[in-house]
């Protein structure tokens, strides 16, 4: 535990190193949102919303679920740079807790990828947005993209591990792009075609952002909050067996 | 009495089907310096990290400090420290903050981390760069920190994998002479090497590997008996003392077009004297003499009657 509370300080101390990564995981996020508020959301049909609700409403579930993927990114290159730099292979070579190594990064992620959440929830408000008083549901949209993070890091982890270099994450990278652009995030999947309707329905980023949603306008969630919770706890713990298998493999 | 801080018996290790480590045996004595030496490729590195317990092996018994490497790992990883032939250092990191993390990982109490950090800047002459990010650092002082950090745990056992590799002059005597200190305090040091000057100077005992197998065991000196290899070098101003000189010097090799004659030799003092009176006695004069002690190709080409693959210095 206290070697967790170590890699956890090193972890911190290398985002408040590099801040050019943080702010590209904020950035990018709220990049978006402008332009998606802006440039897009008058033409986009969107389905019924609640009274009062405009664009940016719809929007905020899935720019936060974009925050935790580009979150979830920079770990998968700071596991990988761990790795190519060999300070990897001298923490294996000491009597110290092995899970501790990969538990600092995945904490210090999820961390900085709410507190990045956080800052995305405070532009979108200052551009409309008029989220839930409930703190109950607040607490529950926290809890819901902890788990979130939590899932999505494990799996960056397991692809840090994995790639040979910095380049090999990209793929990891692509995919927690473009799958939010298949899901409910940006437009309503009623408005798509056949099969892209049927992928995002039953792909793991429609749940969680139909979830997250709802907690956020104070609309019922149906059962999508179940199946987010689900997905999320089904890719955490995918992510952190496959994470575990992939560092107790001897190294190159 | 005397115990083996590292034993190894008949150590196997094979990467698909290519054999790395083909039955080596070791025995390194308590606070002594045993050098593994050899070219590249030659399983040096492998050695290491099985040793270190960073990887696996197929066959054999390997035990460190005391605890056998693939039953107790956590107990020899709590009595080695390692430090590899590239560096292992947190870049993101301020000199300090590397050393200061692993007196944390060490779970030594704060004031005691602080001191030992301090303590460790100061005898690596990093005091100065303690506050920069070790990404700026030089290689020598790169390899200064990383066996700095090796050091805050007190190990009982050091892993030096070819320490020296790419330093310049000045770093590879400062890290000799820490090196000498080490041992000097307890410490049991395995070192690979590939430069034969470095073992001699450092090695109670010297392995020479080759292709997997250990091809000669023994201290520096039982090394170098019998190697053939070393020589004088002499030359002459014309061909009259090359002649006279062939004449007194059955065993030599004479060169006409470079008017030079080549004595086998261990170049040392009382050997060279003994060359010179010769000279003298036959009134012979030459113009050059030059001296060539056995390196590496040398002991490889004698020990394993191939040269070193790759070149070496």
């Amino acid at each position: 535990m206290t070697d967790a509370v170590t890699m956890l300080r090193r972890n911190v101390k290398h985002t408040l190193r590099n801040p050019g990564a943080v702010i590209m995981t904020i950035g990018l996020p709220v990049l978006l949102l402008l332009l998606f508020v802006g440039v897009f959301g008058g033409a986009l049909n969107v389905g019924p919303m609640p009274p009062g609700g405009g664009y940016v409403d719809y929007l905020v579930a899935g720019i936060l679920l974009m925050t935790v993927g580009y979150g979830s990114t920079t770990t998968a290159m700071a596991v990988n740079r761990d790795m190519t730099e060999g300070v990897i292979n001298r923490f294996r070579t000491m009597a110290i807790s092995r899970a501790s190594v990969l538990t600092g990064h995945v904490v210090g992620s999820t961390i900085r990828t709410l507190i990045s959440a956080g800052l995305v929830i405070g532009v979108a408000m200052l551009l409309g947005f008029r989220p839930t008083g409930d703190p109950a549901r607040w607490l529950a949209v926290i809890g819901l993209l902890a788990l979130l993070a939590l899932a999505l890091t494990w799996l960056a982890v397991a692809v840090g591990l994995l790639a040979k270099t910095a380049e090999g994450t990209s793929p990891f990278v692509l995919v927690v792009q473009v799958l939010p652009f298949l899901s409910s995030a940006f437009v309503s999947p009623d408005t798509m075609s056949p099969a892209v309707r049927w992928f995002a329905a039953h792909e793991p980023f429609t749940p969680v952002t139909d979830g997250l949603r709802g907690l956020l306008l104070d609309t019922p969630i149906e059962d999508s909050g179940v199946i987010a919770v689900a997905w999320c706890v089904g890719l955490a713990l995918a992510g952190y067996l496959w994470a575990r298998a992939l560092f107790r493999r001897d190294p190159n | 009495m005397t115990t083996s801080a590292i034993a190894v018996s008949g150590l196997r290790k094979s990467f698909g089907g290519k054999v790395v480590l083909d039955g080596i045996d070791l025995d390194v004595r308590e606070g002594t310096t045993f050098s593994l030496l050899g070219p590249n490729g030659a399983g040096k590195t492998t050695a290491v990290r099985i040793l270190s317990t960073l990887i696996g092996f197929d066959g054999g018994q390997a035990r460190v400090a005391g605890h056998d490497v693939a039953r107790e790992p956590d107990a020899v990883r709590a009595a080695i420290g390692v430090t590899g032939q590239f560096s292992a250092v947190d870049n993101l990191l301020t000199g300090a903050e590397n050393l200061t993390l692993m007196a944390d990982l060490h779970h030594l109490p704060r004031a005691d981390g602080r001191t030992r950090v301090a303590e460790l800047l100061d005898r690596f002459d990093l005091t100065e760069a303690s506050g920069k990010l070790a990404s700026t650092y030089s290689g020598g002082m790169r390899r200064r920190l990383d066996l700095a950090m090796t050091l805050v745990g007190d190990p009982r056992v050091i892993f030096l994998d070819e320490p020296t590799t790419g330093l310049d002059p000045r770093s590879r005597h400062m890290m000799w002479e820490t090196i000498r200190g080490l041992v000097a305090g307890g410490v049991t040091i395995f070192l690979t090497t590939q430069y034969l000057d470095e073992a001699d100077e450092l090695a109670d005992r010297i392995a020479v590997l080759d292709n997997g197998k250990l091809v000669a065991e023994g201290t520096a000196e039982e090394l170098k008996r019998g190697i053939p290899g070393g020589h004088v070098r002499l030359r002459f101003a014309d061909t009259a003392s090359l002649d006279a000189a062939a004449r007194a010097f059955d065993d030599a090799t004479r060169d006409d077009e470079a008017l030079t004659l080549q004595v086998p030799s261990d170049g040392g003092v009382s050997a060279l004297r003994a060359l010179l009176d010769r000279l003298d006695r036959k009134e012979i004069s030459v113009d050059e003499l030059s001296v060539h002690t056995p390196d590496l190709d040398d002991v490889f080409f004698a020990l394993t009657g191939h040269p070193t693959k790759e070149a070496v210095r």
